[in-house]
């Protein structure tokens, strides 16, 4: 680990006691999605369209219907018509996703759903269900989308950001553009400019867990629902707005949850699952397999991103000019306007022109993926980044450091930058042994670095101090990434009292207060923030019941390692445990709720270094050595924070060099299944060596920055560099696959 | 007196304008100054954006101070993973 300030002394911020959750995990009783079973309860099935693109002329449920056992059965037509309601459009998507109406965009796409006493029956059920389509052409990627005369999703879709507005709709949802200075003075003041263009396909977020939920909907028009999810009161509102419901009148519990990633923002079973058990008078449990999770729920966008750069021979950058398409999926909504902010923001360039479409296709709609949008910018520019060095004969840490932006900087997208550790991680992996370690025959080193913003957002904390001085916290902010742990680790600190004292609860919507998604790496930070201001308005309760036990005035009375304590010393301390045992007499049960809206977010950076080994017969990469520094402000919870540093070096070297949708001719998934989607397992990995970097965040009690999603953001530029590193063949086409390597070390001997 | 700064997107709201100088109390204060200024800028600042105050990057930011002599940037809103 790599301190660069001094750590405050602190007692339990920054230790690595056993996780809250881990005993329930290990011996099976954690509840997840799929576990929870109610008396009574129906099973669900989804009927899903066959086809990439098609109108629906008729839904025909009577035979499904009358089959003994069958319950329920539901269509487009059981839930309200948004569009007709003149509901906002970003509404109008979520509900026409959850369920099609007239139209299927994508293979996978929801046209019905039945309930049945057993599975098997639910299963024949749907196969029941009779649906006429009309085949329409599809187009797959932003090549074919963005063509002349291409088959529209969207008759109504008119591109914004284009002024005047064009007169005819296209797939073309939005387009982004960032400009600074005069780019072609840029490009004139360098000795060397660079372009290239790179591709990369959608890939799934490949969370274990498959989605999830079960709802028990009452006569009364209420409904419980149980989910895994990254947001139970996300979950609620959009389920509200699909059924055209109050979201008072659902309760969400949010189950356990086996990775989300960012794909678990979304709706997908929620409203289906709710309108079943409504229509059936009985719980129904909806629940996907992984061929439905691959097919149906959002992978991240494949992309075309075509690069220029230029630089000086003393390693200054010059210019950029960037333009990047990305696919969207069947509704708008691509991330290409984070990608469009962060695919230069690492580096300090006078000049740049930064244009992005966001564009619709015939796949699954996105779904978020740790630092959306961010990690294909970055394998474009970073790989050009080291072709540059390599240009002017410079190390790709010292060409990176000769740009990084610092505290004061304005960044691309805007604003200046504040207190931040990027120049601080790329010390790191110069200073780390890995860097000057000899490399074998046919191995190559690859260095690359990324940023992301990180989120602040809304969160709400209670803390309760029990008779016996325990205390238990209570958010609302599912725990995907280890923040019960962290939770518990802040409110140690702060009540002064031992970690295995203090209980974290992820709670109800109807139990804490309201709670934005866990995503943007925001959960530390904010719902963080949220219980440590709670735990000192209890300490500051605390201190108030010690005074009046003393007859002192509260400013005699100070909070001192989880005990109250006269300030000159003329009191016998009194500790937590007997205050709380004497609550009664002081004013009554000791809680505390804080609810913020966070500020003072703290942007996050990485750099990596990646050894690799490329078989000249076989063409395979074998990763041989991966070192990863992140700047995490403060790790609270330095074990959570690497496997969190791990975890998004592992997805970007499986995004880097397996994964990939492969569809056939007519848009089908050829590959729906992890035996054909290939993620790297423990086997295909060394271990990812960890350099903690903090740079506390000074806006934040304990200087927390976020760590969840940075880390994906640089592994397919470094595997890119270190492949050419190794082989001098360059690779814009992800997954570098073997045969895709073995193709280019054939064409460089030729 | 705060500087707004706008981005390329932006500017062909604001003919081509990439600053403007406003005094105003709070964030809905300056959008509806700036809406004055350009008319239809208003709904896209309010509906799609964040906004940076000083380096800080805020959501829900509708009643945030605008100090005198504040940088502001309004941005995409951010989707997070």
């Amino acid at each position: 680990m790599a301190l660069t300030e001094e750590n405050p002394g602190y007692k339990w911020v920054g230790t690595r006691p056993i996780r809250p959750d881990g005993l329930d995990k290990v011996t099976g009783k954690a509840q997840f999605g799929a576990d929870l079973t109610l008396p009574g309860m129906l099973f669900g099935k989804v009927v899903r369209s066959p086809h990439a693109h098609a109108r629906i002329l008729s839904i025909d449920t009577t035979t499904a219907a009358s089959m003994l056992g069958v319950k329920a059965v539901i269509t487009g037509s059981d839930f309200p018509d948004l569009a007709a309601n003149g509901a906002h459009a970003s509404d109008i998507d979520v509900a026409n996703n959850a369920i099609a109406r007239d139209k299927v965009l994508y293979e996978g796409h929801v046209v019905a759903a039945v309930a049945a006493t057993t599975r098997e029956l639910a299963e024949a059920a749907a196969k029941a269900v009779e649906v006429s389509y009309e085949v329409l052409p599809h187009v797959l990627t932003v090549d074919e989308a963005m063509a002349d005369n291409a088959p529209l999703l969207h008759e109504n879709m008119i591109t914004k950001g284009v002024e005047p507005a064009p007169d005819q709709p296209s797939n073309v949802a939005s387009r982004i553009v960032h400009e600074r200075g005069d780019l072609e003075q840029g490009f004139g003041e360098a000795d060397v400019v660079i372009e290239r263009e790179f591709t990369t396909k959608p890939v799934h977020q490949g969370y274990i867990e498959p989605h999830a939920a079960v709802a028990d909907a009452n006569n009364d028009g209420r409904a419980n629902i149980w989910c895994s999810s990254q947001g139970h009161f996300a979950m609620r509102a959009y389920t509200a707005t699909v059924l055209g419901v109050s979201q008072g009148t659902l309760k969400v519990t949010a189950a356990e949850i086996g990775g989300g990633f960012g794909g678990k923002t979304v709706i997908y079973l929620e409203p289906l699952a709710v309108r079943l058990s409504q229509r059936a008078g009985r719980p129904v449990k909806l629940v996907m397999d992984r061929d439905e999770v691959f097919r149906a729920t959002g992978p991240t966008s494949g992309t075309r991103i075509k690069v220029k750069m230029g630089i000086s021979n003393g390693g200054e950058l010059t210019a950029a000019e960037v333009w990047m398409a990305f696919e969207a999926g069947a509704y708008a909504g691509s991330p290409v306007g984070a990608a469009g902010m962060t695919v230069i923001a690492a580096y300090d360039i006078p000049h740049f022109l930064v244009e992005g479409y966001d564009v619709v296709c015939n796949k699954p709609r996105v779904a978020a993926y740790r630092a959306p949008g961010a990690p294909m910018a970055a394998f474009a520019v970073e790989s050009v980044l080291d072709e540059l060095a390599r240009s002017i004969d410079m190390d790709p840490i010292e060409v990176r450091l000769a740009n990084a932006v610092v505290e004061g900087t304005q960044a691309s997208y805007g604003p200046k930058f504040p207190r931040i550790g990027f120049v601080e991680t790329l010390e790191a992996i110069k200073e780390h042994p890995n860097y000057t370690a000899e490399l074998g025959p046919n191995q190559g080193r690859g260095v690359a670095a990324g940023f992301w913003f990180n989120a602040g957002m809304n969160s709400s904390a209670t803390v309760h101090i029990n008779e016996n001085g325990t205390a238990t916290v209570v958010t609302g902010s599912p725990d995907i990434g280890g923040s019960r742990q962290s939770m518990a680790l802040m409110a140690a600190e702060e009540l002064g009292i031992p970690y295995e004292s203090i209980k974290p609860v992820v709670a109800d919507t109807e139990t804490v207060g309201f709670n934005d998604v866990t995503g943007g790496s925001r959960v530390t930070l904010a719902t963080g923030a949220a219980v440590v201001d709670a735990c000192r308005l209890v300490i500051e309760d605390l201190r108030a019941r010690a005074a009046k036990t003393w007859d002192v005035e509260i400013d005699q009375v100070e909070w001192v390692d989880g005990q109250a304590q006269h300030v000159d010393g003329s009191q016998p301390p009194l500790s937590l445990s007997a205050l709380a045992g004497k609550s009664g007499r002081t004013g009554g049960p000791i809680s505390a709720n804080a609810s913020l809206n966070a500020r003072g977010v703290g942007a996050a950076f990485s750099a990596q270094l990646c050894d690799v080994e490329v078989d000249p017969e076989t063409g395979v990469t074998r990763v041989v050595r991966y070192l990863t520094a992140q700047d995490a402000g403060r790790a609270i919870s330095p074990d959570y924070v690497e496997g969190q540093m791990q975890g998004g070096v592992v997805q970007g070297i499986g995004w880097g060099l397996n994964e990939e949708y492969i569809h056939d001719e007519n848009g089908g998934m050829e590959n729906p299944s992890f035996l054909d989607y290939r993620m790297p397992v423990a086997s295909d990995l060394p271990m990812i060596e960890c350099s903690i970097v903090e740079v506390p965040n000074p806006a934040h009690p304990y200087g927390v920055r976020g760590v969840g999603e940075v880390g994906i953001v640089p592994p397919m530029a470094a595997l890119a560099n270190a492949i050419k590193d190794a082989t001098g063949v360059r690779l814009t086409d992800l997954p570098m696959t073997p045969i895709k390597v073995l193709e280019a070390l054939n064409e460089q001997s030729d | 007196m705060a500087q707004v700064h706008f981005s390329a997107g932006l500017r062909e709201l604001t003919g081509g304008l990439a600053r403007v100088e406003i005094q105003a109390s709070n964030v809905r204060r300056l959008i509806a100054a700036l809406d004055d200024m350009f008319p239809g800028i208003g709904e896209r600042l309010s509906e799609a954006s964040s906004v940076a105050i000083d380096g800080e990057i805020l959501t829900d930011a509708e009643f945030e101070p605008v100090p005198d002599d504040a940088e502001v940037h309004f941005l995409d809103i951010l989707q997070g993973g």
